[in-house]
């Protein structure tokens, strides 16, 4: 399959997903520079962590209105996979191509530790290769993860099973001290209603080696090789 | 030349752990009856060679597409003349 990553100025984990890509598992993954306008023949774009534009204003709120940007909405319309980790996470909210917002933490703190999520559904192209409710370890690195959505967003994700990760304790509950930003329901993770655009704030690409000390996040890259580049992308 | 002053608020519900932390600060301090603290964002835009009505369109087209994001926040200006 063939990725693009897209780096804004303030971007970092850029090579880190390159090289879970290329060197773990053996992919085509492109750095994109934001200023690109058209995108050639990609089954799924990766936006990754950083502090795009410096973060500056709210998380990217700059960075959505990237020239890119337009071909990654476009890309999404078409099918094409799209995931936001961290501050790409928080840059699909802002674009409106996720639901809600990434907030400043309620400890006020910059959080950098490992985590456990908790898979809620397996019905995306981001999850198939997980079961349901499989616990991972992986990294939390961020000062604006406190995901929030009005009280009918969250039941209608809640209702169309688009809450994909949740912060949960070692053994998959959901207990408070389990959540480490203040998200609402624990929500770590959420995907759009056609389930091609995903955003978390935890990274996988740095959860993908035995060297790094878990390899959950292997888990789902490995699932967006199995479910495939999307049909209705139809690359000439 | 016109200047608009804009405000850019959290809305009502949710959650200002900065707000918080400084009513909490000012308890410390000894300011009595303080009931609740919001931090927001003050922002002053100064605009050349429109009408006040353009300005006004203007800023509230800002607002909308790039100042407050509408999930968390509300907005309010007001310009001033020369």
């Amino acid at each position: 399959m063939r990725f693009g990553i897209i780096v804004f100025p303030g971007s970092n984990c850029e090579l880190d997903c390159q090289w879970v890509l290329q060197g773990v598992l053996g992919q085509q993954a492109d750095l994109l520079w934001h200023k690109e306008s058209t995108l050639k023949d990609y089954d799924c774009l990766i936006l990754p962590g950083g502090f795009a534009h410096g973060d500056y204003l709210r998380t990217g709120a700059v960075a959505r209105f990237s020239p890119i940007m337009a071909a990654v909405e476009d890309h999404a319309r078409r099918g094409g996979l799209v995931l936001g980790i961290c501050n790409g996470f928080q840059i699909l909210c802002e674009a409106g191509l996720l639901p809600g917002v990434l907030l400043r933490n309620a400890s006020l703190n910059f959080i950098c530790r490992q985590v456990h999520v908790r898979v809620e559904t397996t019905q995306t192209p981001f999850t198939a290769g997980c079961t349901e409710g499989q616990v991972l370890r992986v990294p939390i690195n961020h000062n604006e993860g406190r995901y929030y959505a009005d009280g009918e967003t969250v039941a209608r994700l809640q209702g169309q099973n688009q809450i994909i990760f949740r912060y949960v304790t070692p053994a998959g509950e959901a207990a408070p001290e389990a959540n480490p930003n203040g998200s609402l329901d624990h929500i770590a993770g959420v995907c759009n209603q056609r389930r091609n655009v995903l955003g978390l704030m935890p990274h996988p690409e740095r959860a993908a080696e035995e060297l790094l000390g878990s390899t959950s996040g292997l888990l789902l890259f490995e699932s967006i090789l199995s479910s495939g580049p999307a049909p209705s992308l139809a690359h000439g | 030349m016109i200047r608009a002053k804009v405000y850019v608020t959290l809305k009502r519900g949710v959650l200002d752990p900065q707000g918080e932390t400084v009513k909490g600060a000012l308890e410390s301090l000894g300011f009595a009856g303080v009931q609740d603290v919001r931090i927001g964002k003050f922002m002053v835009i100064s605009l050349n060679g429109v009408s006040r009505e353009e300005a006004a369109r203007r800023i509230e087209g800002m607002c909308k597409k790039l100042l407050a994001n509408p999930v968390i926040e509300d907005y309010r200006f007001e310009l001033e003349e020369g």
